[in-house]
């Protein structure tokens, strides 16, 4: 299996005020295509500013960042949001879907960004709704879903555009255990069935446990031992 | 195109906010349509028969006369088709308080400069038959219920008869119907008599007049053909003013009052007002919607882009209303038009009404399209 | 805590936190200053147009026209007219035993207005008898004319209107030329607005043999109006209309500020409207961010009715600091300014000051609460609906 994603002594600073926070110190990771990984740690531990480094969301202090062979550490503001575009899903706590679009309407977002008639945008809307199970709540807004099936929703977005990496972002941090299960049972299916690259952050062991490698942060730094070390 | 319904998302994300907005955004303009329309009406004149007439009066006083010679000195005038002339003549009827708008003509020469009284040839040949007779406006002859036939007793405060008094007396003998337009205007609410029967009858002032008006050829040549008219009166003490009869019209509305300047600043308060709220809403708009506009940037659209559905956004919601307060207006202008008189949305006012939309939407959507093109994913997601 | 305190206190919270809000309730402010501006200074407009027209001298003054004139300017009396009018009864005698009675010659004449239009400014003759009968005409610089030349003096608002009639300047009118010899100011009457000279040199320089306009009196004390003028209209020589100075000026001030108020209310009525929604919008905001807060206070224990009525002080509030800063404008803007437009029936151009008097201030500030109040109306009822479970847990 090819490497997708390396980290190469990333260092990641921000400047609060007058002062300098270093919030991962010289960070290196390198993630094989098809991988499930899940990135643990407390709150503050930084894992979340690496889930955003790997996702093209902002960009080093110091060090390189390659996913699929480009240095993304390297490319300005409006390269990167094409790369986005096209290389990464991502998925959120809070779900974030438009309020006012049906899911439909949602998942079509990305798509926008592509050169596909509105024909075939349709078309794959469709395709990736049926994947999560939702076909049938097309033209339900959000406020009619209940949460998982909002997250739902958000993951077919994630999709739709075939990205190389899906990126969650505690996916499953705002839903109940039998959603939460729901939910994390997708992406399993879509990790081992359809082959898809998953980065997942969370704090929950039970949501790690369906991933099929799992990482420890803590201050900054990444503990490879798999064995639980929270601070 | 296809980012359409992302933007009406944007709009409608709060109804409330934005119903009121609009509604803002539809009376201001509704007031600017009709404010422009009066004014602008009035700049653009009456009509195409109105651009051939040219108006002659005396350059020194507004109640002096001029000799009526001039006439056929005018008529020698390239250019210069036919003449008629006016005076005023005051009068009143029955009582002191109901003031006659009375004026002495050249009947055939009238018909001929102002087709838009519709004076027949009947009633011109009844008038040239009856010295002593009267042409009178179909609203005023209502008025007072006079009929063809009817003998109307005239005072005038100014003109003394031949028999010494200023007791004077007008057979009826035409009713005409001006065309809704003129309906109310002076020359179509007059109370038309016979120049020759008044002249030879009054005491004093004889063989002159107030008022002149030339029907040219060519509206192009109208300030040449002024220019050579008050040529013939140069250096006398009856020198004239000819100018075209819109300009005429303008100045003396211009004494009552600089509509133009009335009309441009209360427009200039409304949108300045108006201005607040728009950019406030886009703002509050905008502000509220920075955890949705993160989400549109990790999904890979630029800082450009999503500045530019916002600039959009701004656009749709200021023109859009204010293309339906203008509707609103040429409604409303219906409803004025049945008591002042007809008053049409000109397209000038249309263009420059959407013209002022599209700043309005620019200005109040720049500084939101600004902070939404520059803000930062990480924070914004963040919650900061 | 008192229904009166809890007002009181939820009104302060609301009042305090308006800082924070500072953008939106700009908004009303703004909009209900420009409603209120615009209103306050069209009213002005009429109600300086009134105030001048209606400054006319004394009560004891009447005005004698030909029968049926509307104005003075289409009115034609004979001399023979004018002395019989001066003997009637009920004109009051001078200190030389000859009646005050001023028989006066009015012309008008087209001006170029120092912003480069024209006008018609009208043109007075007054015999020496003129100045007895209006004592309020004062020579303010230079010195009056002299009977039997081409001289005039020239009201302060005419002087400050047209062109070319400062003192000394020679003005060509028709084929006579004039000298300015004199400036004067009336108690801030029409008068201003016009030029004077004698009577007869005005007459023979512009032709009009011993014609007149019109004939002023001073009435006697012991007859008053009604003497002089059964004395006038009962003279079968005379064709003559008799009015106090007061009631002709009247007549011809209600058209056009009838016209300028039906423009302000109709004008400031379309923009009060707009000023709701802004005041709406603005107070659905103020609520709707705050809706946490209001819910907290329902669920501590306090009534609907402080909520209620707090929404509405703070629209109250807001539409009054519109409203005086709109008055202020208007105020500082246009109280005072020169206005000049036809004096009432072919008068010539009457100049006249724009008068933001307490009144129309008290009348903006009145329109400026009722837009307040029904701009908070519709939140003050959606801030007591509030559902306050819901409301506590809103993100």
């Amino acid at each position: 299996m090819s490497i997708l994603v390396s980290l190469n002594n990333v260092v990641k600073r921000y400047q609060r005020g007058k002062q300098s926070v270093e919030v991962l110190h010289g960070v290196n990771l390198s993630i094989e295509q098809g991988e499930f990984l899940a990135l643990m740690g407390p709150s503050g531990s930084g894992k979340t500013t690496l889930l955003n480094l790997i996702a093209g969301l902002d960009q080093p202090t110091e060090g390189e960042v390659t996913v699929a062979g480009e240095r993304i550490d390297r490319l300005s503001g409006g390269k990167l949001a094409k790369w986005r575009a096209r290389h990464v899903g991502f998925v959120f706590q809070f779900y974030n879907l438009l309020p006012v679009l049906t899911a439909a309407r949602n998942v079509e977002v990305p798509l926008l960004l592509t050169k596909l008639s509105s024909a075939r945008r349709k078309q794959n809307v469709r395709a990736v709704l049926e994947l999560v199970g939702l076909a049938d709540r097309a033209t339900h807004k959000p406020g009619e879903l209940s949460g998982g099936q909002q997250q739902r929703v958000s993951i077919a977005r994630a999709l739709v555009a075939d990205p190389t990496l899906l990126v969650c972002d505690e996916p499953t941090g705002d839903l109940d255990r039998e959603n939460a299960e729901e939910i994390l049972k997708l992406l399993q299916t879509l990790n081992r069935e359809q082959g898809k690259t998953i980065i997942m952050v969370t704090h929950d062991p039970l949501a790690a446990d369906h991933a099929s490698r799992i990482l420890h942060v803590d201050k900054g730094r990444l503990i490879d031992s798999p064995a639980r070390s929270a601070a | 195109m296809k980012y359409f319904f992302l933007i009406w998302a944007g709009l409608w994300r709060k109804k409330t906010r934005t119903i009121l907005t609009m509604l803002s955004i539809i009376v201001a303009f509704l007031l600017f349509g009709l404010l422009q329309g009066i004014n602008q009406g009035i700049k653009s004149g009456s009509s195409e028969t109105g651009n051939h007439r040219l108006w002659t009066a005396p350059r020194m006083s507004g109640i002096s006369s001029i000799p009526v010679s001039l006439m056929d000195q005018m008529l020698t005038i390239k250019g210069v088709l036919n003449v008629a002339h006016f005076s005023f003549f005051g009068g009143y009827y029955q009582d002191a308080k109901n003031a006659l708008p009375a004026f002495a003509t050249n009947v055939d020469k009238l018909a001929i400069l102002y087709p838009e009284l519709n004076i027949t040839k009947a009633q011109i040949a009844a008038m040239q038959a009856t010295r002593s007779g009267a042409l009178i406006g179909r609203r005023l002859a209502r008025k007072y219920g006079w009929k063809i036939g009817d003998k109307v007793p005239v005072g005038t405060t100014i003109w003394t008869n031949s028999d010494g008094s200023n007791n004077w007396a007008f057979d009826v003998v035409g009713i005409f119907d001006p065309t809704p337009q003129f309906d109310r205007s002076p020359l179509g609410s007059a109370f038309w008599i016979n120049y020759d029967y008044w002249d030879e009858a009054r005491k004093f002032d004889k063989h002159r007049v107030h008022q002149f008006f030339e029907q040219i050829d060519d509206p192009q040549k109208a300030a040449q053909i002024a220019a050579q008219i008050d040529r013939l009166s140069a250096n006398s003490p009856d020198e004239t003013r000819t100018q075209t009869e819109n300009a005429a019209l303008q100045s003396q509305l211009k004494r009552l009052a600089d509509i133009n300047f009335i009309a441009n600043s209360i427009v200039g308060a409304v949108m300045f007002t108006l201005l607040f709220l728009t950019a406030n809403t886009m703002m509050q708009s905008v502000r509220e919607r920075i955890p949705e506009l993160a989400v549109l940037k990790t999904l890979g659209f630029t800082g450009n882009t999503v500045s530019v559905l916002v600039m959009i956004e701004s656009l749709m919601l200021c023109v859009f209303a204010a293309l339906i307060g203008l509707a609103c207006s040429a409604g409303a202008m219906k409803v004025i038009g049945a008591v002042l008189g007809p008053i049409r949305l000109l397209p000038i006012v249309v263009v420059s009404g959407i013209a002022i939309a599209v700043a309005l939407a620019i200005v109040s959507g720049l500084p939101p399209a600004l902070r939404a093109q520059r803000l930062n994913i990480v924070d914004a997601l963040a919650g900061r | 805590m008192s229904a009166l305190s809890q007002i009181a206190a939820v009104s302060a919270m609301n009042i305090r936190s308006l800082p924070q809000r500072a953008g939106t309730s700009s908004v009303v402010v703004i909009g209900i200053a420009g409603v209120v501006a615009v209103l306050i200074s069209v009213l002005a407009m009429s109600t300086g147009f009134i105030r001048t027209l209606q400054k006319t001298g004394p009560a004891n003054r009447a005005m004698v026209v030909r029968t049926g004139a509307s104005a003075e300017l289409v009115s034609v009396l004979t001399n023979e007219a004018a002395l019989a009018v001066a003997d009637s009864a009920g004109v009051k005698k001078g200190s030389d035993g000859r009646p005050l009675a001023s028989p006066e010659t009015l012309l008008v004449m087209n001006l170029s207005k120092k912003d480069g239009d024209d006008a018609s400014a009208p043109f007075r003759g007054l015999t020496q008898d003129g100045f007895a009968v209006h004592p309020e005409i004062k020579i303010t610089s230079g010195r009056s004319f002299r009977p039997g030349v081409n001289e005039m003096i020239v009201g302060k608002a005419a002087q400050r209107l047209y062109k070319g009639l400062d003192l000394g300047a020679h003005i060509k009118l028709f084929d006579s030329t004039w000298t300015v010899v004199g400036t004067f100011a009336s108690d801030g009457t029409g008068r201003e607005s016009e030029l004077i000279a004698d009577q007869q040199t005005l007459n023979s320089a512009y032709h009009r043999g011993n014609s007149l306009q019109s004939v002023w009196v001073i009435l006697d004390p012991r007859g008053g109006f009604q003497t002089f003028k059964d004395a006038v209209t009962t003279n079968p020589q005379l064709q003559v209309d008799v009015s106090t100075e007061k009631d002709f000026s009247a007549r011809q001030a209600s058209n056009i500020s009838n016209i300028l108020k039906f423009v302000a209310y109709v004008v400031g009525g379309i923009m009060a409207i707009g000023a709701v929604f802004g005041a709406l919008n603005t107070m659905y905001s103020a609520v709707s961010t705050r809706s946490r807060e209001i819910a907290t206070l329902r669920a501590i224990g306090f009534g609907p009715a402080p909520v209620v009525v707090s929404v509405f002080v703070e629209a109250l509030l807001l539409a009054l600091i519109g409203g005086a800063i709109g008055a202020s404008l208007a105020w500082l803007v246009f109280n005072g300014h020169s206005v000049d437009t036809l004096g009432g029936g072919f008068g010539g151009q009457l100049i006249f000051d724009l008068a933001v008097t307490p009144g129309l201030v008290a009348q903006g500030i009145i329109w400026a609460c009722v837009i307040g109040v029904v701009g908070g109306l519709f939140p003050a009822i959606r801030a007591a609906r509030l559902p306050v479970a819901t409301a506590l847990r809103a993100v």
